[in-house]
């Protein structure tokens, strides 16, 4: 649910980074953080147990620049990974307008991927989305690791419609901004759309 | 797609922006802003230097978020005002028209009571000026044809250029 003010032309639109827990998702963010200008970002907020474990979530507010004569600005958010997390999760995905489902390639985090991938489904029915139809791209992370599953049996498993995908080593910064760009785009398509 | 997208015009900009002037000189507050659900900071009246408000917006609606979350599970449909108190500063949040947070920040120089008095008045007026913006946006999606929308023709280029 973007929001669209004409007086101060500005659009903002909300990016929840999804998937199951210590998958990478604010390490996207803080690669992110820490590779953008430091007039294009704000402050990035973490709200995390002392173990560094996401509790509620993350924020990072990014300005693109102008579109049209209009500041873009882009608020990026990651859910808590952890199981018993759900009643956050929901709360996050509120007024998304695109998701990244960040997903771990490690063979034996395969089961933790699909059950967060169903989770999302689920939660964002219950918000009145469809997964299907809003904006949204995977990226496959830790692919640096040595115990990964293949692309092509993660493109199997976890993505039967082929939605755009990346492979991803977040702590490097290796996919992180096709990922984001790629989800970016497909906002900004879909405000095209509604526009005309 | 769930609800429809928040879209703000001039002319209610200036409304909501006088009657949050308003409300902020007579609650004797410090800072007075208005957020939308989903944690986009739609207007501030008051002292913003070094505060950063795009964050006290996203986590003022985390907090209304996570309140409500716990509103529903004990049976509740919302909690419509939230108080916290702090060693110099408080904080009153309040939900108007179900969609919209707003927030006054205050010290010793006002008060509870004072605040939650004038929040009472203001939210009628901010209530109702939404009501208007809603009823505007629903009015402009019924013209076809007439896109007013700036983004109609965005094209790939445009957002390549951003990443650049």
């Amino acid at each position: 649910m973007s929001f669209i003010n004409y007086s101060a032309r500005e659009i903002n639109c909300k990016i929840v980074y999804y998937g199951p827990g210590l998958g990478g998702k604010t390490t996207n963010l803080q690669y992110i953080y820490k590779k953008t200008s430091p007039d294009a970002k704000g402050k990035m907020i973490s709200l995390a147990t002392e173990t560094e474990r996401t509790l509620f979530f993350d924020f990072l507010p990014l300005a693109l620049g102008m579109i049209r004569g209009f500041k873009t600005r882009f608020h990026l958010y990651t859910v808590p990974g952890q199981v018993f997390y759900d009643a956050s999760r929901k709360l996050i995905l509120k007024g998304v307008d695109g998701v990244v489902f960040v997903a771990d390639s490690q063979v034996e985090r395969m089961e933790a991927n699909i059950e967060s991938l169903e989770n999302l489904r689920t939660n964002l029915t219950e918000q009145g989305y469809n997964l299907d139809a809003i904006s949204f791209c995977i990226q496959y992370n830790k692919r640096d690791l040595p115990n990964v599953v293949p692309v092509e049996e993660m493109n199997r498993v976890l993505n039967p419609k082929n939605v755009p995908w990346f492979e991803g080593v977040a702590k490097d910064g290796r996919g992180v901004f096709d990922t984001l760009k790629e989800v970016a785009k497909q906002v900004l398509m879909e405000l095209k759309k509604a526009g005309r | 797609m769930a609800g429809s997208d928040l879209v703000m015009y001039e002319e209610e900009f200036k409304q909501i922006d006088e009657e949050l002037s308003k409300l902020h000189e007579q609650a004797n507050a410090k800072l007075t802003f208005l957020v939308d659900k989903n944690g986009q900071l739609i207007t501030t009246v008051g002292e913003t230097e070094n505060l950063d408000t795009t964050s006290l917006a996203s986590l003022t609606a985390g907090n209304i978020a996570a309140t409500g979350g716990m509103a529903k599970l004990i049976g509740e449909k919302e909690f419509s005002i939230l108080f916290h108190e702090g060693e110099r500063d408080n904080i009153h949040i309040s939900i108007i028209s179900q969609r919209v947070i707003l927030v006054v920040i205050f010290d010793q120089r006002s008060s509870l009571g004072l605040v939650r008095l004038r929040v009472k008045k203001s939210a009628e007026a901010l209530s109702n000026i939404f009501n208007r913006i809603l009823l505007k946006v629903e009015k402009e999606k019924g013209v076809k044809g007439e896109a007013k929308s700036p983004f109609a023709e965005i094209t790939e280029e445009d957002i390549d250029k951003l990443f650049s």
